[in-house]
Parts: structure tokens; C-alpha cells; sequence
């Protein structure tokens, strides 16, 4: 077993030229998604940090794909601007000891916070990269503009595809301004099948909404609240915000308590680290996209599992016991009735190798993503079997 | 008639043959064979390139595309997917020893969801039909390419369309939910669906912009968004080029995000002005336009806001549109732009290159300079929000070789754009116009990698060839067949 540790992108190169299997890794905070990799050599790019580029009014930075999380969000925070997709922490989710994430990491996983509904995906945000892929070549693609749409889009299938298909050494990003004011509606009392009701109504409407969770009485002290509670997200101008909260209280007839500036935002950033099923750690963790409007059926349908629903109504978090199949059949059968995807993020290594972490794929698709990966990396060096 | 791509003139000797094939699978009237009926097809909206198909093909059902398809992969034969043809860079250019498979008769939108805000339609409707068909429910669909009213949905995926508004919302890969795909040997594949970030490798992002070369998209979904309350103008004039682009900078950078930002240079404000008197300032050197929307109060601050960094950067003038028919009026002389530009000369060449937004006046003056080393005049728009530049270039076809000076010129602006840190197309795509200006910004492992993922969806090389890439590569093999790696813009493409 041997650790590595590069301090440039040429020696990436030299490493995965070598043609043996490689598990890659940020710093590891999140290795524990996906199948455990059967790799000798482990590849961190810990080392490989650094901002290389940062206009704020140009609104980009890219930085090498070892930069730790927290260094290019504080780069950010000192212009007022901050990385739009909310990336999450998953440290305490997933019991990890890393004492950070890397910039690399969190676009591999194409991870991204609450404010997903409205701000798109990590893999949106990422307008450029540089990478090496399994044959040792290093590649580049997209560039330092947003809109740009010169050759295929590799950012989009580099962003998710967990190191399966290039060990990215650059990554280029579009910064976005900070807001200068946010609020939080709670409203009290709503089932999950009330609340997903009301998500859509809201969400139609011109209130700008940024985020939109619900959280069932059991989970809601977790993040300082009680009973069962929507909360509605608002960000802007404070007179708007303030009208647009008011107004929404208005039109839906709902009693609303805000929570404002700090406390809006630490509730938020709570939520997009998972923070409402991360003490239970003997469960196991699903992490569901579905069309918003059936969301609450996930709650409900498992009498065992306990869940809390973000992104509208269209993300389900799910903790269930860590044995059997860990409800996968149960999931996996909703969701071919109304389409969507789901996610094992946490579980024993001996569930994860019995239950497919990721979303099956039909024959087809399974097919050409062999053999898209194949043509990224056809020795199979990089991360085998981590999306298997 | 002039020819596009070259191709194997032994194949018309075929025609008849593969319409007769084709014929077995589609109705009769679906098959275009005759060359009176397949002068609808040779050229897309890049009218300098022309080239009848072999055959046409008009499928009216996914069944039928992946039919066809599975025809054109066993017989080896090329195939080129059309929406309304109104790429402008020659993505729909037909192939003369290819099939064209036209996509207009799948024109349904088939389900409208209110509860999920999406709309899933098949591909051949218009982009503006979308919107109309939520537009009653106070819902409208964002990418609006300036071609909306004729441009379909699945050419907006393959070339990843964005428009005036995409500063704000996004371009057409930022509202799409799902596909339904067929890959060249006929497999149906379905991409995400009502739901965001589908598992998986994220094959919806990759498709679009892939300017149909990897799959024909046979059904889309899009996310529709609730219409603003509000919408506002503003019109803001500087004295020169370099004051309107650091106010461009600054608006963005304070954090407003306007729904808008357009930029017209001295020669478009006088060509737009004279054309449908919006009643531009002449005595201005660039025009700003921005627009700004949300609730009244939301437009209200912001418009002051947008006024305090417009006086910061000694803006000449400041209106604000009083009401809704002179914002519509500001917005007239900007899309008229184009066919101003049209009263001016008779024939412009419209590039699409984007820079970094502070870059902005030394590369206009650059252009300024090239106008004069090319002899020909010159238009600038410019979406100036996200730094992408519509430079329209004035030539006469009529006149022998003003064509070739005009590209040449085109070709040397999208140099400078690359130079300046941007890119050679920001929503245009690079079709057949620009692939041979790609080593300007890739090298050849860069081009090598896409071109394998050219090869996972289509091994035989049959879908869309010679577009995006200026060389051919064998699938599952090491060496590369080079078309053409010479100095000369498309040396095989005789001129007009």
C-alpha cells in the first residue's frame, strides 16, 4: 500500500501513467461514498493547492483541485462573494477526520447545498478544468467565461463522476455575490404532504425563493426547531425581503416566524451538511431526487425510515436501519413510478457492497457510460469499482 | 450550386435505392429524394455554406427516428439532424452523401406540469411555444434565443442556446430536466426526468451542446420559471467605450444581477437608430441597456442602485424606461441590431466570441484596428453582462473575395478573443464555421479526449461528421486520420 502525496500536476501524470489501479482522494473526507476501491496506491491531492486565479469582478477563481475548501471560501467572503451551489460538509455526516475538503472533492461529487433549487449544481457552477485522464494525458476543457460552449461540456461529466474518469488537477469556478440580506419562514404545523403543497404553490409564485426544506416534529430540535416545520428561504434587498416574506404570508394564509440574517443562514448551512440525521450513525443514509411534487410519498412510505426533504420537496433524506438491503428494493420501486435517482450515502462497507450505491442504470445507459469510461480511462485504473 | 463538406459522389448512383429504403419505413411523403424538394435543406442559418442532402428524411415519431437511425448505422450512411435550421454556424449544413433527418413533424408539447414546473415537449416545437403554452398560468420558459419564434427545443439542447436573459437564468443546459435520446445504431435511452441532478455520469449536461453529434434528442424537458411582477429598462450613454464597459463591470460586481445587460457600439446605436428610432442618444460613444426584474420595490432599488454606479462611471445620459412601451421600444433597436446591420451592407457575418469582461475595450480597439487592416466595416453588440461579443461584419458577397476577407477578419476577432482569455463561441457553437479554429484553444490531447467521447456514442463516426472538429479520428484506434491540418480556412469549400 503505498500513499501519495504529488505537489505538482506533472507528477499526477506520472503516477497514473504508470497503468495500476489508483484510489484518488482529496483529503478523504468523503471517502466513504461509493464502493470501496480495491486500489495499492493512493492518490491525495492535498498537496496540489493553491488559488492560481481570483477576479472578483470578473466574478471566477480557479484554484488546483487540492485547494481545501475552506481556503477558497474565505478568498471569497473577503469580496462579498461566496460559491453560489452552498457546498455542503459532510465531515460530521460521515464521520470523517479529515480536518477539511478539497475545492477537487466537492466538484467529483458534484455536491451541492439547499440552495440547489435555485442556484443550480456544483456541475454548474464549474466552467472549466484541467485533468488527467487514465491514460496519463493531461487535458483541459471549458475555459475562464461562463458562457461558453466550444466543444463538448467535460466540466458537466467530470462534475459526479467520483474520479472514475480523470483525476482533476485544476478546476475553474464562477463566483457569485454574496446577498446583501436573508430570511427564513418557518411555518409550523404542515405534514410533509401539506408542506410539498404549499412548496409548489410558493415556488410559482414571485417571491424569488432560494431555498425550501421540511422537517418532521422528531428532527426539527436537531436544528434548533420544533414540531413539524416548512421553511421558505429568501434572499435579496432587505425592504424586499421583508415585503416578499410579508406578501407570502399574505397570499398562502400561512402564520409564519422569521429567523433573519445569522440565524437564517447557520439553519441553512446546517441543512445542506445533513446536519437533521448525522447523529443517528448507525443507520443507514439515503439521499433521494425525485420530481418535488411526489417527495412527501417518501417520507410516508417506509414506516421505519425517518426523513426530512429539502430542494422543494424534490430531495429526500432518508435514514433507514443498516441491514438487509437497507430498503433499496422499497426505494428503488417508488422511484420507478415516478422517476428519479437514489443515493446510499452512508452505510457499512458490507451494505455498500451488497447494495448498489448508485442509481441502477438501465442496460443501455449502463452500456455507454462503459464505454465513455473506457474511453477516459481503458485500463480502469482510476477508482475502480467506486460507482460499480 | 455550391457544396458544402466533400463527399462520396457514388452515393447519388444510391439515392434512389435508399430513398426506396427509407420509404419502407417512413410514409411515402416523409422521404425527399427530388432536388427541387431538397433545395428546403441546403443550408441552415449560415447562408455561406450550401449543400443539397442525399436524401431527406421527416420522421414523425421516436420510433421512426430510432428506425431510420438503426437503417443509416447498418448502411453506413451519415446522417445530419435538423430542428428550423437556424444555427448560425452551420450545424444543420446537410452532408451530400448523408441523410437529413428533419425533426419538425414531432412538433407536440406532451405534458404541461404545474405541480413540478416543467414542460416536456418533443423536439421540432418552437422555443416561444413553450412559453405560450404556460404563459396563461403566469409561467414562462427563460432561454430566449433572439431566433425564439422559428429556433425548435432540441436545436436549442444540441447547441445549448442561451439569449439576452441567460445573465440571470441560465442557458438552455441550466433549465433542462430530462431527454429522451436515440443514439446513432437506434437505442432509446432516457436522460434525468422531472427530477434534478440524474445519477449516474451526467450524460443530460454532456449531450447539451454536443450540436448533434453524439444523439438525436426525440423529447425535452425544461423547467419553466414563475414571470417576474416587474420588469424595468434602463438606457444608460458614456462618452467612450472603456467608461460603458468598467460600468459593466461594476453593476456585476455589486451584486445586482440584472435580468439584462446589453451593450451597442457607436456604429450599431447609429444603424438601430435609423432603422426603428428607439430613441438612442447619437452623441454617445456606447449604449448600455439593462434590464432588471422582480417585485416593484426590487426594481425600484436596483434601478437606483444601477443609476448611482452609472453616474459613478460619467454616464452621459440615464433614462429610465417611464413605462412598459418604452422599454419595449429601448428593446426594438437592440434586436434590430442585426437587420439594421442588413440595411447597411448586404451581406454581415455575425461572430460570437466571449471575453473577459474587463477586457472589453482594448478588444474592441483591436477590432477597430483589424476593420481597418480588412478593409471592411464593422458593428458591435455585445452581451455585455456575461462578455460575449456579437461583432458584425460588413461584406458584399457580390464582390469577389470579400467572402474570404470577411472570414479572415471574423477568424482573426475570434484570435483575439482567445488571446484575451475567452473562447471562440459563447452560444452560437462551432458548427462547421469555426472547427477549424479550435486548436486555438485546444491542443491535440484536448481535442483527442472529446473526439473519444465522440467515439463511446458513435463508433462509426456517422452522426454529424465533419462539424466542431477540424479532424477526423478512427474509433478504438491509436492513430488519427487527418482531414486537414493546413493554414487555410476550409480549403475544400469552394465560394460565392
Amino acid at each position: 500500500m503505498a500513499d501519495l502525496h504529488p505537489t505538482d500536476a506533472a507528477e499526477v501524470a506520472a503516477i497514473v501513467a504508470q497503468g495500476r489501479p489508483i484510489e484518488i482522494l482529496g483529503r478523504g473526507s468523503k471517502r466513504v461514498i461509493g464502493r470501496a476501491v480495491p486500489a495499492d496506491t493512493r492518490l491525495y491531492l492535498d498537496r496540489l493547492g493553491g488559488i492560481l486565479l481570483y477576479e472578483p469582478d470578473e466574478m471566477v477563481i480557479s484554484a488546483h483541485a487540492g485547494t481545501p475548501l475552506s481556503t477558497i471560501e474565505r478568498a471569497l467572503a473577503a469580496e462579498r462573494q461566496r460559491l453560489a451551489f452552498a457546498p455542503p460538509d459532510w465531515r460530521g455526516l460521515l464521520e470523517s477526520a479529515s480536518d477539511d475538503q478539497t475545492i477537487g472533492g466537492v466538484i467529483a461529487c458534484n455536491l451541492s447545498g439547499s440552495s440547489r433549487l435555485s442556484a443550480g449544481a456544483a456541475r454548474d457552477h464549474l466552467i472549466g478544468f484541467v485533468a488527467v485522464n487514465g491514460r496519463g494525458e493531461t487535458f483541459k476543457s471549458g475555459g475562464r467565461v461562463v458562457k461558453n460552449v466550444t466543444g463538448y461540456d467535460l466540466s458537466k461529466l467530470m462534475a459526479g463522476s467520483f474520479g472514475t474518469l480523470a483525476v482533476l488537477t485544476q478546476v475553474t469556478l464562477r463566483a457569485m455575490p454574496m446577498a446583501d440580506y436573508e430570511a427564513t419562514l418557518t411555518v409550523r404545523g404542515l405534514d410533509a404532504a401539506a408542506a410539498t403543497k404549499l412548496f409548489s404553490q410558493v415556488l410559482g409564485g414571485p417571491f424569488s425563493i432560494v431555498s425550501a426544506a421540511w422537517l418532521p416534529c422528531e428532527l426539527a430540535p436537531s436544528v434548533g426547531l420544533e414540531g413539524d416545520v416548512a421553511l421558505l428561504r429568501l434572499e435579496g434587498l432587505e425592504i424586499s425581503v421583508k415585503e416578499r416574506c410579508a406578501a407570502l404570508a399574505q397570499t398562502h394564509r400561512v402564520e409564519v416566524t422569521p429567523l433573519e440574517g445569522e440565524s437564517s443562514h447557520s439553519l441553512w448551512k446546517a441543512l445542506g451538511d445533513g446536519v437533521p440525521l448525522a447523529r443517528d450513525s448507525q443507520a443507514a443514509l439515503w439521499r433521494i431526487s425525485m420530481p418535488p411534487s411526489v417527495g412527501a410519498n417518501f417520507v410516508a412510505a417506509l414506516s421505519q425510515a425517518r426523513g426530512w426533504l429539502d430542494w422543494g420537496g424534490g430531495l429526500c433524506w432518508l435514514a433507514v436501519a443498516d441491514e438487509g438491503d437497507a430498503c433499496a428494493a422499497s426505494i428503488r420501486a417508488l422511484l420507478a413510478e415516478s422517476g428519479g435517482h437514489a443515493t446510499l450515502i452512508r452505510a457499512s462497507e458490507s451494505t455498500r457492497a451488497r447494495v448498489p450505491v448508485f442509481e441502477p442504470l438501465t442496460p443501455a445507459l449502463a452500456a455507454l457510460t462503459t464505454r465513455i469510461k473506457a474511453e477516459f480511462d481503458p485500463l480502469g485504473i482510476l477508482n475502480p469499482r467506486r460507482m460499480g | 450550386m455550391t457544396q458544402g463538406i466533400p463527399y462520396d459522389r457514388t452515393l447519388l448512383a444510391r439515392r434512389a435505392a435508399i430513398a426506396a429504403d427509407l420509404r419502407r419505413l417512413l410514409p411515402d411523403e416523409a422521404v425527399i429524394a427530388d432536388e427541387v424538394g431538397l433545395g428546403a435543406y441546403e443550408s441552415d442559418a449560415l447562408t455561406a455554406y450550401r449543400q443539397l442532402p442525399l436524401v431527406a428524411a421527416l420522421p414523425a415519431t421516436t420510433a421512426e427516428v430510432a428506425a431510420v437511425l438503426r437503417y443509416c448505422y447498418e448502411s453506413n450512411l451519415k446522417v445530419v439532424p435538423r430542428g428550423a435550421g437556424t444555427s448560425l454556424s452551420g450545424g444543420a449544413l446537410p452532408l451530400g452523401d448523408g441523410v437529413l433527418l428533419g425533426l419538425s413533424k414531432l412538433n407536440r408539447v406532451l405534458d404541461i406540469d404545474f405541480a413540478n414546473r416543467c414542460v416536456t415537449a418533443q423536439p421540432g416545437v418552437t422555443n416561444l411555444a413553450i412559453t405560450r403554452a404556460v404563459e396563461g398560468q403566469g409561467f414562462y420558459y427563460a432561454p430566449d434565443p433572439s431566433s425564439q419564434i422559428a429556433c425548435t427545443i432540441g436545436g436549442n439542447v444540441a447547441e445549448n442556446s442561451g439569449g439576452v436573459h441567460c445573465l440571470k437564468y441560465g442557458l438552455t443546459t441550466h433549465n433542462l430536466l430530462g431527454l429522451e435520446l436515440v443514439l446513432p445504431t437506434g437505442e432509446i435511452v432516457r436522460l434525468g426526468g422531472k427530477h434534478l441532478d440524474a445519477g449516474g455520469y451526467d450524460l443530460l449536461g454532456l449531450i447539451t451542446g454536443s450540436e448533434g453529434l453524439l444523439g438525436v434528442v426525440t423529447e425535452v424537458t425544461v423547467r419553466i420559471l414563475p414571470r417576474p411582477t416587474t420588469i424595468g429598462a434602463m438606457m444608460l450613454g458614456f462618452d467612450s467605450v472603456e467608461a460603458a464597459g468598467a460600468c459593466v463591470a461594476a453593476i456585476i460586481s455589486s451584486g445586482l444581477v440584472p435580468a439584462g445587460l446589453e451593450m451597442m457600439d457607436r456604429a450599431a446605436i447609429h444603424a438601430a437608430e435609423a432603422f426603428v428610432r428607439a430613441g438612442y442618444p447619437l452623441d454617445v460613444a456606447a449604449l448600455l441597456l439593462v434590464e432588471l426584474d422582480g417585485t416593484a420595490t426590487d426594481v425600484e432599488l436596483r434601478s437606483a442602485q444601477v443609476r448611482a454606479i452609472a453616474t459613478a462611471h460619467h454616464a452621459s445620459c440615464c433614462h429610465v424606461a417611464a413605462n412598459e412601451a418604452e422599454r419595449i421600444r429601448y428593446w426594438a433597436g437592440r434586436k434590430a441590431a442585426f437587420p439594421a446591420a442588413g440595411r447597411l451592407s448586404p451581406d454581415y457575418l455575425c461572430m460570437d466570441g466571449t471575453i473577459p469582461r474587463r477586457r472589453l475595450p482594448e478588444v474592441l480597439e483591436r477590432i477597430d484596428q483589424l476593420s481597418t487592416e480588412h478593409g471592411l466595416r464593422v458593428v458591435n453588440v455585445f452581451h455585455a453582462g456575461d462578455g460575449n461579443l456579437h461583432p458584425l461584419i460588413l461584406y458584399d458577397a457580390e464582390q469577389a473575395g470579400q467572402l474570404e476577407r470577411a472570414e479572415a477578419f471574423g477568424a482573426d476577432i475570434l484570435r483575439v478573443c482567445v488571446e484575451a482569455g475567452g473562447v471562440l463561441t459563447g452560444e452560437h457553437g462551432v458548427g462547421i464555421e469555426k472547427r477549424d479554429l479550435m486548436p486555438l484553444m485546444f491542443n491535440e490531447t484536448d481535442l483527442d479526449q472529446q473526439l473519444r467521447v465522440k467515439c463511446a456514442f458513435d463508433d462509426r463516426g456517422l452522426l454529424n461528421p465533419g462539424k466542431v472538429f477540424p479532424q477526423l479520428r478512427r474509433c478504438a484506434e491509436e492513430g488519427r486520420v487527418h482531414v486537414h491540418r493546413g493554414e487555410t480556412r476550409f480549403p475544400h469549400l469552394p465560394r460565392f
